[in-house]
């Protein structure tokens, strides 16, 4: 419990708990609660995405990846943490900086960077591209663009489960910006109203494109915000894994178990922009100085060193083995096919009804 | 066969499907206690309980979206909008997410949903609550849009729609809810999605609406009869997919049409078919194609600037007179 702030729902605008505080300490002394198996797969997880993200970046620049392109660097603890709290028949809905948990929720880095690359191999066959991961088999169900537009979905995928007296969660993924948007509140008073077993996730980089959590948010703890719908909320440090693997769990559990909405705010810090595109000039030297201090990847790595978990040739194998899956991915997608332009009039629909356009740009409406 | 109106063709056939199909629910503001603005769902909520009739708060965006996030996991949402003036507050949920998620996943995962709402003027109920906005729907590839005219359209196409595993928009209309019309008894009739109708036959012009549009065109086709005026009527009945064919047929047996729309004429639905028929039957038209639609104001209160700003047995009868005339038919 030292580990995270606490809102109860119900009125508590005025306390005053969830600063930021380091923990290092408490989470060192924990490593000896852990298998070093367990560690050690964090910590590939956390070098996977980091790797896969800098390669993404990478490809973007060289044009083999089109439209927006925002990445998980600098999220790695907190994607991993909390994908660690899901079981597999649990539902994921996340926003459009999607990359690293489709990866966490059971996607092939080669599937998704092909998505990437907009091949057919891609889990939304090309069609989603970077912001529409997508994959029924592992129940990530989308990556979505529009801020807040995942918030009603998850919440209704919470109503059916509930409706059919199922006992799988909802993980409805969002950014610090999502709070403002009416979606939210419509979301949260219907998931509470209704005793829907679904746990809401902010993750507070403290920046919404370039604007500040304190410019956007009247009420800045971001955590309290769950309190006008009776719905409690807990903020964690979102670049410690086991932090968050930890809140993440206690909150899905309550979930599962008291079919009620819960609320977890994981503090974090993107390492770039906004997207692959942004400078990030709005940032000052001394947070990009900082940020750099608190890499989560190297920050672990470093403790599991201090630990002796991570001996140096441990290090070098789980290096050599994400960089070849992250090769591994990027010419799987570089050599799997475009979707054939055959297929395009094929989703439009699932169930086909009379006159369905499937006319060219410049055809006429009525072919001969 | 009995003899019933269109609200309750609705509430039947909602009663049917939801005995047919567990996974049928109903969402939407006052539909249970108070048993519906329209009291279409009448009675519904002593039937089937609260789990499966829920009143919502007045949140459209996060209800219409709850509706789709449910009907992703395989329920059959059928969610009212109080008026489709409301759906403007749920368009994100409607046009970004409900008309997307088939396709731009991939196929991967359908949106067996509906949208029931009603449109129509002619309430005096002042200008936002008198648009007729199905356009916005019916531009989108993805949903459907359906715009029964009749007690039996409306149960057939309500049936087809929660029976289809796409988003399907079923444009009601406020002034057809009282009307009459044959069902038949243990109805089991599914419409056609995409197919328009003809629904009265007649060689001097083609008469093209939807909806209330539609109904009064009928009306107005016999009218016209006893002035010994043979009109033939083409109920559009689903605006996406839009049966271009039959209208096209039609013009081509006629050789003139009006168009008779509830919207603004402007980019308005006879736009489409306007072009339409330039396009499939260019060398068989004898007159210019005529759109009867409504004036383009916010549509205001008083009674006499509300009746004249909608179109009319009157407006739709002088086009198609206007219209014969400017072809050398005989108008009686």
């Amino acid at each position: 419990m030292a580990d995270t702030a606490k809102a109860k729902g119900g009125g508590t605008a005025g306390s005053t708990g969830g600063r930021r505080r380091s923990r290092k300490d408490d989470t060192s002394s924990r490593l000896a609660d852990e298998t070093p198996e367990t560690l050690l797969d964090f910590y590939r997880q956390m070098l996977l995405i980091r790797r896969f993200e800098e390669r993404t970046g990478q490809a973007y620049t060289q044009a083999r990846i089109g439209g927006y392109c925002h990445l998980n660097l600098g999220e790695e603890a907190t994607v991993v943490g909390l994908m660690q709290a899901l079981r597999e028949s649990d539902y994921l809905f996340t926003n459009y900086r999607d990359h690293g948990y489709a990866i966490g929720k059971g996607m092939s880095a080669r599937e998704v960077m092909a998505e990437l690359y907009g091949r057919s191999t891609g889990v939304s066959k090309g069609w989603g591209g970077s912001m529409h991961m997508f994959d029924t088999k592992t129940r990530m169900l989308g990556g979505y663009g529009i801020v807040g537009g995942q918030l009603p979905l998850a919440t209704g995928a919470a109503l059916a489960v509930s409706y059919r007296g199922g006992d799988e969660v909802v993980m409805c993924q969002m950014g610090d910006g999502t709070t403002n948007i009416g979606a939210w509140h419509e979301s949260l008073n219907i998931a509470a109203l209704w005793n829907l077993p679904i746990v809401y996730v902010v993750i507070n980089n403290f920046t919404g494109m370039g604007t500040t959590v304190e410019r956007s948010s009247a009420e800045p703890d971001l955590y309290k915000r769950g309190s006008a719908f009776r719905i409690e909320g807990e903020r964690v440090d979102g670049r410690d894994v086991l932090a968050v693997r930890d809140a993440a769990t206690r909150l899905v559990e309550k979930a599962r178990s008291e079919q009620r909405p819960y609320l977890l705010e994981a503090t974090s810090y993107r390492l770039k922009g906004h997207s692959v595109v942004d400078p990030a000039k709005y940032r000052t030297q001394e947070q990009i100085e900082e940020a750099r201090a608190n890499d989560p990847v190297l920050a672990f790595e470093h403790r599991l060193e201090q630990a002796g978990i991570l001996t140096e040739d441990k290090k070098q194998e789980i290096a050599e083995s994400v960089r070849a899956e992250v090769a591994d991915a990027a010419d799987f997608a570089e050599n799997s096919p475009h979707p054939e332009v055959s297929t395009l009039f094929d989703y439009t629909y699932a169930t086909p009804v009379a006159n369905e356009s499937r006319r060219m740009p410049a055809d006429p409406v009525f072919a001969e | 066969m009995s003899v019933i109106t269109y609200r309750q063709a609705l509430r039947d056939t909602l009663r049917a499907e939801m005995h047919r199909d567990e996974n049928v629910i109903l969402l939407g503001e006052e539909i249970g206690v108070f048993e519906g603005s329209y009291k279409i769902t009448e009675g519904l909520l002593n039937e089937f309980g609260e789990r499966r009739v829920r009143d919502t708060p007045i949140a459209e965006e996060g209800f219409v979206g709850a509706a789709v996030g449910a009907a992703m996991l395989g329920l059959r949402p059928v969610v009212e909008l109080m008026t489709i003036n409301f759906s403007l507050i749920a368009i994100d949920q409607i046009i970004n997410h409900a008309a997307k998620i088939y396709g731009m996943f991939g196929g991967q995962n359908s949106v067996p949903m509906v949208i029931r709402t009603p449109g129509g003027g002619g309430q005096q109920l002042g200008a936002t609550h008198s648009q007729n906005i199905e356009l916005f729907y019916a531009f989108v590839p993805g949903l459907k849009v359906l715009a029964p005219s009749t007690p039996a359209e409306a149960a057939s196409m309500l049936r087809a729609a929660i029976r289809d595993d796409d988003p399907v928009l079923l444009l009601e209309n406020l002034g057809l809810y009282n009307t009459k019309g044959e069902v038949p008894d243990d109805d089991e009739s599914v419409a056609e999605i995409g197919r328009a109708a003809v629904t009265r036959e007649g060689s001097d012009i083609t008469l093209i609406g939807y909806s209330r549009m539609a109904a009064l065109g009928t009306q107005v086709a016999e009218a016209l009869a006893k002035e010994d005026i043979s009109v033939e009527v083409v109920d559009l009945r689903s605006l996406r997919p839009l049966d271009r064919q039959t209208i096209v047929d039609s013009v081509k047996k006629t050789g003139c049409a009006v168009v008779a729309e509830d919207d603004w004429l402007t980019y308005g639905i006879g736009a489409e078919i306007a072009a339409s028929i330039q396009e499939g039957a260019f060398d068989y038209l004898d007159a210019p194609v005529r759109r009867v639609a409504m004036a383009e104001v916010p549509l205001p209160y008083a009674k006499p600037l509300e009746n004249a700003a909608l179109p009319s047995t009157e407006s739709v009868t002088t086009a198609i007179k206007e219209t014969l005339s400017a072809v050398g038919k005989r108008v009686g």
